[in-house]
């Protein structure tokens, strides 16, 4: 049996004091994140908890100006976009996230395949939180 | 995979819908009450109502839409066919086109002789913004929407990957749309019902009357790269790259092969099915594809015995622009990175060699999510049988697909239907 529960609450706790937490399989050897408590890939139930760096490559994204409540009440609008995307972890993983650090009024000076690095930043309106990642170049 | 086939053959012998729009004074039973009718003024012979044994409805989210649960026995209430069993069917946009998969698996299976599948939604109660988060529900609430993703904003990041990967531009995109607006101008039912130049030239007009600046449009490109009349949602999408927030319903009859002639001498038989489903986009190896669109289509090819290049008409999942030209690359009908090349050379138009969504697409004809699977097969139904009016396909439609996408593709279904007579 693992030692801990992979929950969604686990992870939340982990973004809340900057980590970015995955499982390993110990059976296959398969790497998830967000961490799961059952292997998609081998079914076994044997994880084991695995911090991730937080270095990872934009693989798609968008700038978003019809944003949903939840980013309405972070202060976006469409006067305000912002990015969403898609990162793949230098370890494997990928994972969605909001992308910080270019202005999304410019989506042509973000490329994909730009090196991310990971931030844990704070939503207005939100107590927890939020998964990003900083375009560093 | 197994290649399966259908174990007792099975026919659409109707199908109807309603018109798609935006119709404030209508509910969702009184649509589908529309789409009935229709569907059974369809049927050659008649269809006396007591001889369906199964109700299948799509739907989304009745629930979060209009506060309404348990859609399916409500909507057997409103056309007559309480007390036979009624099921819902969600699978996010995909519904109907796996409430259709339903319908055929309760006739193979012997459970059933006729079963009448319906497609339901009705979105326009919401203001636009409760909408965005209702159909972010068909996303990971949980690892996806937190990250501030929208249906429109995966759309895009497909977008930007596919753009990144093969020089598609939001040029490209906007090509899908006109040629969608087209088709839809020649389809009655359908939300929009003009094309881009009519759409034009009706706010040109509206701003002569109010007395404002009439916009200098010097074309349809000029128009739909202005921020103002085509504004950005999700970059690249625009509001011309996204299907509209619609009210509508679907209603498609099907019967086992060996009854269909009590209800007509020209059945479409559905020769083959497929469906799969997959994980949050994210986790998937390549985002401009959708990997349960190839599986499910591989399933319907090689159960229905055809290749891509027997299909003559395909109605395909064009949520967003983007969506139909990954659509006709995971059907086969055109290699990965050539499908916006097809689009920019008119190749996918209704008079081409490979006539795509000619209702409209969800784009033009409109989007009740949980009608458009049914949607796309009452479109199959007019084109194979001859009677899609002004927008009908030349030549001779024997063989047929739908493909109907939930979520990024979590879900795909395909169909492919074929006439004999």
């Amino acid at each position: 049996m693992s030692e801990h529960r992979f929950t969604h609450t686990l992870f939340q706790q982990h973004l809340d004091e900057q980590k970015l937490p995955g499982s390993r399989c110990r059976n296959c050897g398969e790497l998830y994140l967000p961490p799961r408590p059952l292997c998609p890939n081998c079914h076994s139930g044997d994880m084991s908890a695995e911090m991730l760096g937080g270095q990872g490559r934009l693989i798609a994204f968008t700038a978003i100006h019809i944003a949903p409540t939840v980013m309405l009440e972070a202060g976006y609008s469409v006067k305000n976009p912002y990015f969403a995307g898609i990162v793949q972890l230098a370890e494997g993983p990928a994972i969605s996230a909001q992308i910080i650090g270019v202005d999304a009024t410019q989506p042509q000076n973000i490329k994909i395949g730009s090196q991310v690095q990971v931030a844990f930043i704070e939503r207005s309106g939100s107590e927890h939180r939020a998964l990003a990642f900083e375009v560093i170049r | 995979m197994t290649n399966r086939k259908i174990g007792r053959g099975v026919a659409m012998v109707g199908a109807g819908m309603s018109r798609f729009g935006s119709f404030p004074d209508l509910d969702t039973r009184d649509l589908f009450v529309d789409a009935f009718q229709d569907m059974r003024q369809s049927v050659d012979k008649g269809l006396d109502p007591k001889d369906i044994d199964i109700l299948y409805i799509g739907n989304y989210s009745s629930d979060l839409f209009e506060g309404q649960g348990h859609t399916a026995p409500l909507m057997a209430d409103w056309v007559g066919l309480t007390p036979i069993p009624a099921t819902r069917i969600e699978d996010a946009c995909a519904s109907s086109g796996v409430a259709l998969r339903q319908g055929i698996i309760a006739i193979a299976s012997g459970m059933a002789d006729v079963v009448l599948v319906g497609g339901i939604e009705k979105m326009s109660n919401l203001p636009t913004e409760e909408v965005t988060d209702t159909l972010a529900t068909a996303g990971d609430v949980l690892y996806e929407i937190p990250a501030g993703f929208t249906f429109p904003g995966f759309y895009a990041a497909m977008a930007t990957a596919y753009m990144h990967r093969y020089g598609a531009t939001p040029e490209s995109l906007m090509q899908v749309g006109l040629k969608n607006h087209d088709n839809g101008a020649l389809n009655p039912k359908a939300q929009f019902g003009m094309r881009i130049a009519d759409i034009m030239a009706k706010k040109k007009a509206r701003a002569q009357q109010k007395g404002r600046a009439i916009p200098a449009w010097s074309d349809e490109m000029d128009f739909l790269h202005d921020d103002r009349a085509n504004l950005v949602i999700a970059w690249p999408l625009r509001l011309f790259d996204c299907s509209p927030i619609s009210d509508g319903a679907a209603a498609v009859l099907l019967a086992a092969d060996d009854i269909a002639h009590r209800y007509t001498d020209h059945p479409i038989h559905i020769i083959g099915a497929g469906q799969a489903s997959d994980v949050a986009l994210h986790d998937r190896p390549d985002p401009t594809t959708i990997g349960s669109a190839r599986r499910a289509g591989r399933m319907a090819y090689d159960m229905a015995g055809v290749t891509p290049s027997d299909i003559k008409v395909a109605e395909v999942h064009d949520c967003f622009t983007i969506a139909e030209i990954i659509a006709t690359e995971d059907m086969g009908f055109f290699e990965p990175g050539r499908g916006y090349v097809a689009v920019e050379e008119g190749l996918t138009r209704r008079d081409g060699p490979r006539p795509i969504n000619t209702s409209g697409g969800l784009k033009s004809k409109g989007h009740p999510v949980g009608a458009s699977g049914a949607g796309q097969a009452v479109e199959i139904w007019h084109q194979m049988r001859g009677e899609a009016g002004s927008r009908q396909v030349a030549g001779d439609i024997d063989i047929a697909l739908t493909h109907n996408v939930g979520g990024t593709g979590q879900t795909a279904v395909v169909h492919v239907y074929e006439r004999r007579n």
